[in-house]
C-alpha cells in the first residue's frame, strides 16, 4: 500500500466495517448515529465549534447540501451523469416556494384572500416544489439525455445559468436582482418570546436557534430521501443505473431502456434538489440570483466526488466538509488572508489531488452483486473460510 | 412592496422586448460588433477545439488561462511598457500604439502559453498516466479552474500589489475607439478594425499551422487515431504538450484583444463567461474542427448581437446559451462536423 493511499483513505476501514453488518446493526448504527448528529448544535464540542458564525447555522446550512448531494448522488454517481447545472434545480425549488409565498411576488398566494394560510404556506409549497423542479427535470432531461457525457455537462451547465439570468432578468416577476423577501416558514412553537415560531428568523439566541430548528428538520428530511434514494438502489432501477454508470452501450445490449432510466434518474435527483432549495427559501426567508451562481454547482458536485460518487451515506460526509470548512475558517487569517474565503481555491485543489491518487472519492461506493447479492456474498464468503480451515 | 403590473402577463412583456425593427434597422452595425466579438471567441475556441480533438477533453480551465492572459497583457503595459492607469486614452500615434500592443500581445501569449503547459504538466499528465476516467479530466478541469481563479482573487494581491483581488484592474487604454469609416451605414471603429484584422491574421497562421506543418500534421495523425499515431514515431506526449501551447498562445491573443475592447473587464472572474462561450462557438462550428470553431466564433459573436437587439441587452447572454443548447439538440456535430482528424492529409 503506498503512502498516498493509506494518506488519502481514511474511509476505507470505516467502510469495510459498515459493509460486514446486517441490515438491523446498520439501522441501528444509524438511528443512534444521526440521533448524536442532531444533537450535537446543542452541545456543540469546543473542536468544532465555529467561533465567528453560528453553530445552528451553519448545521443547517449542511443538512440543505447533504440533502443536494444526495440528489446529485442519484444523477452523478448512481447514473453517471455529469450535471454541472444542477443549482439550477435548486433554484427552481427556492423560487417555487418564494414565488408563492412572498409579498413581493405577484404570484403570492399567501394572506386571508390568497390560497394559502400563513400557519401552512411553507409545508404545503415544499411537494409543490419538488413537483415542479421534477417537471424541469424532465423538461431538460428529454431533449437532452440522448447527448454524450461531457455535451450533457455543458448543456446543463448552459441551463444552470440560463435559470439564474432568468431569474435576474424577469424583474417583473422574480423582482430581480433585488430578490424576493418575506418567504413563508413554519409556524411552529410559537410563545411571549418568539411570536414567531422557532423557525423564524428572529430565534437567534442559545444553541436552539432558528438555525438548529431548521437543522432538525433538514435531517428528519435527509434520513426520508436516503431511505427512499436506498430503496431505489436496491431495486431494478438502481440496477440499471449503474449499469449505465459502468458501460452504457452494453446496458443497452442487454435490455435496458437506458434513456428512461437516466431520466428516471434525472427527474429523481431534480425534485431531490427542489425540496432543498425550498428549505433554503423557508430559512433564509429570502431568495435572490446570485445563490444560484454556476459555481455553486461545482461546490455541490464537489461535495459528492469528495465524499465518493455512488454512496450516498459518503456524500454526506463530503457535504459536511464542503459546509464546515468554510464556515470554521471565517476570521481565520494566515498570512494577511482571510482563509475563510479561500474556499473555492482548497477544494479545488482537493479536486485535482483527489482525482489524480483516489478517483472514487474518500469513501468510495464498492462493487457489489446487485440482483440475489446477499446469498452470492455469504458463498464468496464462505468460500475463503473454507479454504482458510482445511 | 407591490407590483405595478398585476397580471404576469404583462409582466412578462415588459422584462422581454421584441424588437424585430431594431434589428432591421441596425442590421449592419450589429453584425459588425458582432463580428469583433466574434473574432475574440474564436480565438478562444480554437484552444477548446484542438484539446478536445487531441484528448477527447473539454477543458474547463482554458477560460482561466484566456484570463490570465488578460492580466499578462495589463502587467506588460503596467510594469514593463510604464503606462499608469487612467481614465484617458493614450494617444501615441498610429506606429507607437501598435507597437506597444504588439509587445504586450506577446506578453500575454507568452503568460498564457506558459499556464496551458504548466496546466497540462501539472493536472492532465498525472491522469494520462494513471489512465484515469474521462469524468475524472473533466472534474480536475473544473478544479484547476477554481485553482486559478481564486489564486488570482486572493493569492495574487498579496504577491504583487495592486493586481488581482475582488475589484477589476484600474483600465490602461492604449487606443481611444474611434470612428474610421462608415460601411453599409455601419461605423467601423479602430478597435474593431485592429481585433478584426488581428484575428484574422493569427487564424489563418493557426490554420496554416495545422493544415501545413510537420506539427500540425502530428495534431491531426494524434487526434484520428492516437495509438497508430504512436506507432508511426508522433510521439503522443509531445504533441498535446505543443496544442495546449498553441490553444494558450491564441488564448493570450485573445485575451489582448479583449482588453482593448474592454478595458475595465480585467478580473479573476472575467474569463468564465467568455470562456463557456468560446466553448459553444466551437461545438456550434462542430468541435474538433479547426476551422469550424473560427466559423462557429464569428457566428455566436453575430448571432448574440442580434438577439440582444431584438430582446434586449440583459437577454445577451441567454441568447448564447439557447444557442448552445438548441445547436447540442439538433445537430451536436456542429456546422461543418466534428472531426479534426479526418481532414485531407
Amino acid at each position: 500500500m503506498s503512502w498516498t493511499e493509506r494518506l488519502l483513505a481514511p474511509g476505507d476501514a470505516l467502510r469495510q466495517w459498515w459493509d460486514g453488518l446486517s441490515r438491523v446493526q446498520k439501522w441501528g448504527f444509524g438511528v443512534v448515529g444521526f440521533g448524536l448528529l442532531a444533537l450535537l448544535p446543542l452541545f456543540p464540542p469546543p473542536f468544532l465549534n465555529t467561533p465567528n458564525i453560528s453553530f445552528g447555522g451553519t448545521m443547517a446550512q449542511f443538512a440543505m447540501v447533504a440533502i443536494i448531494a444526495i440528489g446529485l448522488n442519484v444523477v452523478v454517481g448512481q447514473a453517471g451523469l455529469l450535471d454541472l447545472g444542477y443549482v439550477g434545480f435548486y433554484a427552481v425549488g427556492a423560487y417555487t416556494v418564494a414565488l408563492l409565498t412572498s409579498p413581493s411576488s405577484p404570484l403570492n398566494k399567501v394572506g386571508p384572500t390568497g390560497f394559502f394560510s400563513e400557519d401552512w404556506a411553507w409545508l404545503s409549497c415544499v411537494p409543490l416544489a419538488m413537483a415542479f423542479t421534477a417537471l424541469a427535470g424532465l423538461i431538460l432531461g428529454t431533449p437532452t439525455l440522448r447527448l454524450r457525457g461531457d455535451y450533457l455537462a455543458i448543456v446543463t451547465l448552459g441551463f444552470g445559468e440560463i435559470i439564474r439570468l432568468l431569474a435576474d432578468n424577469l424583474a417583473g416577476i422574480t423582482n430581480g436582482p433585488r430578490g424576493l423577501p418575506g418567504v413563508e416558514y413554519p409556524r411552529l412553537g410559537e410563545s411571549e418570546r418568539l411570536p414567531d415560531g422557532v423557525f423564524s428568523s428572529g430565534n437567534t439566541t442559545g444553541d436552539a436557534n432558528y438555525g438548529t430548528w431548521w437543522f432538525w428538520l433538514g435531517i428528519i428530511l435527509m434520513v426520508i430521501i436516503l431511505l427512499l434514494v436506498g430503496n431505489l438502489e436496491r431495486s431494478r432501477v438502481g440496477r440499471a443505473w449503474v449499469a449505465i454508470r459502468e458501460d452504457e452501450d452494453a446496458a443497452e445490449v442487454l435490455g435496458v431502456n437506458t434513456f428512461r432510466f437516466k431520466l428516471w434518474a434525472f427527474v429523481i435527483g431534480a425534485a431531490i434538489g427542489g425540496l432543498s432549495g425550498a428549505l433554503y427559501a423557508g430559512q433564509v426567508q429570502f431568495v435572490a440570483p446570485p445563490t444560484f451562481n454556476i459555481i455553486n454547482s461545482m461546490l455541490f458536485l464537489c461535495a459528492v466526488v469528495l465524499g465518493g460518487q455512488g454512496n450516498k451515506l459518503g456524500v454526506i460526509v463530503g457535504a459536511f466538509i464542503i459546509v464546515y470548512l468554510p464556515n470554521r475558517l471565517i476570521g481565520v487569517e494566515f498570512l494577511g488572508i482571510n482563509m475563510g474565503d479561500l474556499k473555492y481555491l482548497f477544494f479545488g485543489m482537493a479536486l485535482v489531488v483527489l482525482m489524480i491518487f483516489r478517483p472514487q472519492g474518500m469513501f468510495p461506493a464498492r462493487q457489489q452483486l446487485l440482483a440475489y447479492g446477499k446469498a452470492a456474498r455469504e458463498m464468496l464468503r464462505r468460500a475463503p473460510e473454507k479454504e482458510a480451515a482445511a | 412592496m407591490i407590483h405595478e403590473c398585476f397580471d404576469q402577463y404583462a409582466c412578462l412583456a415588459a422584462d422581454i422586448s421584441f424588437n424585430l425593427e431594431g434589428l432591421r434597422h441596425g442590421f449592419w452595425q450589429l453584425t459588425i460588433d458582432g463580428l469583433s466579438w466574434g473574432a475574440i471567441y474564436a480565438l478562444v475556441a480554437v484552444g477548446y477545439t484542438l484539446v478536445f480533438g487531441v484528448l477527447r477533453l473539454i477543458n474547463f480551465a482554458h477560460s482561466e488561462i484566456f484570463m490570465l492572459g488578460m492580466f499578462g497583457a495589463y502587467f506588460c503595459l503596467d510594469m514593463i511598457l510604464g503606462f499608469t492607469p487612467s481614465g484617458n486614452a493614450y494617444n501615441k500615434g498610429i506606429a507607437l500604439t501598435v507597437l506597444y500592443l504588439g509587445i504586450a500581445m506577446l506578453f500575454a501569449m507568452l503568460v498564457s502559453g506558459t499556464a496551458a503547459v504548466g496546466l497540462e504538466f501539472i493536472a492532465y499528465r498525472p491522469l494520462r498516466r494513471r489512465h484515469a476516467r474521462s469524468l475524472a479530466f473533466l472534474i480536475t478541469a473544473i478544479g484547476m479552474s477554481f485553482v486559478l481563479q481564486e489564486f488570482v482573487h486572493f493569492v495574487l494581491p498579496k504577491l504583487l500589489k495592486g493586481y488581482g483581488g475582488s475589484n477589476a484592474q484600474q483600465p490602461i487604454i492604449l487606443v481611444q475607439p474611434k470612428t474610421q469609416f462608415t460601411i453599409f451605414g455601419a461605423t467601423v471603429s479602430n478597435v474593431t478594425l485592429v481585433v478584426v484584422a488581428s484575428a484574422l491574421v493569427l487564424a489563418v497562421l493557426t490554420d496554416l499551422a495545422i493544415n501545413r506543418t510537420k506539427f500540425g500534421r502530428g495534431i491531426r495523425a494524434v487526434a484520428q487515431d492516437p495509438n497508430t499515431a504512436t506507432l508511426m514515431g508522433v510521439s503522443r506526449e509531445r504533441i498535446i504538450m505543443l496544442t495546449f501551447l498553441l490553444g494558450g498562445l491564441l488564448a493570450g491573443a485573445a485575451a489582448l484583444l479583449y482588453t482593448l475592447k474592454v478595458p475595465q473587464g480585467i478580473i479573476y472572474s472575467g474569463g468564465f463567461l467568455l470562456g463557456i462561450k468560446a466553448f459553444s462557438a466551437a461545438v456550434l462550428g462542430g468541435i474538433g474542427n479547426l476551422r469550424g470553431a473560427l466559423l462557429g466564433g464569428l457566428l455566436l459573436g453575430i448571432m448574440e448581437n442580434y438577439g440582444q437587439a431584438v430582446f434586449g441587452t440583459q437577454w445577451r447572454d441567454v441568447v448564447a446559451f439557447v444557442l448552445l443548447v438548441l445547436v447540442l439538440l439538433f445537430r451536436p456535430s456542429g456546422i461543418l462536423g466534428e472531426s479534426l482528424g479526418k481532414a485531407r492529409v
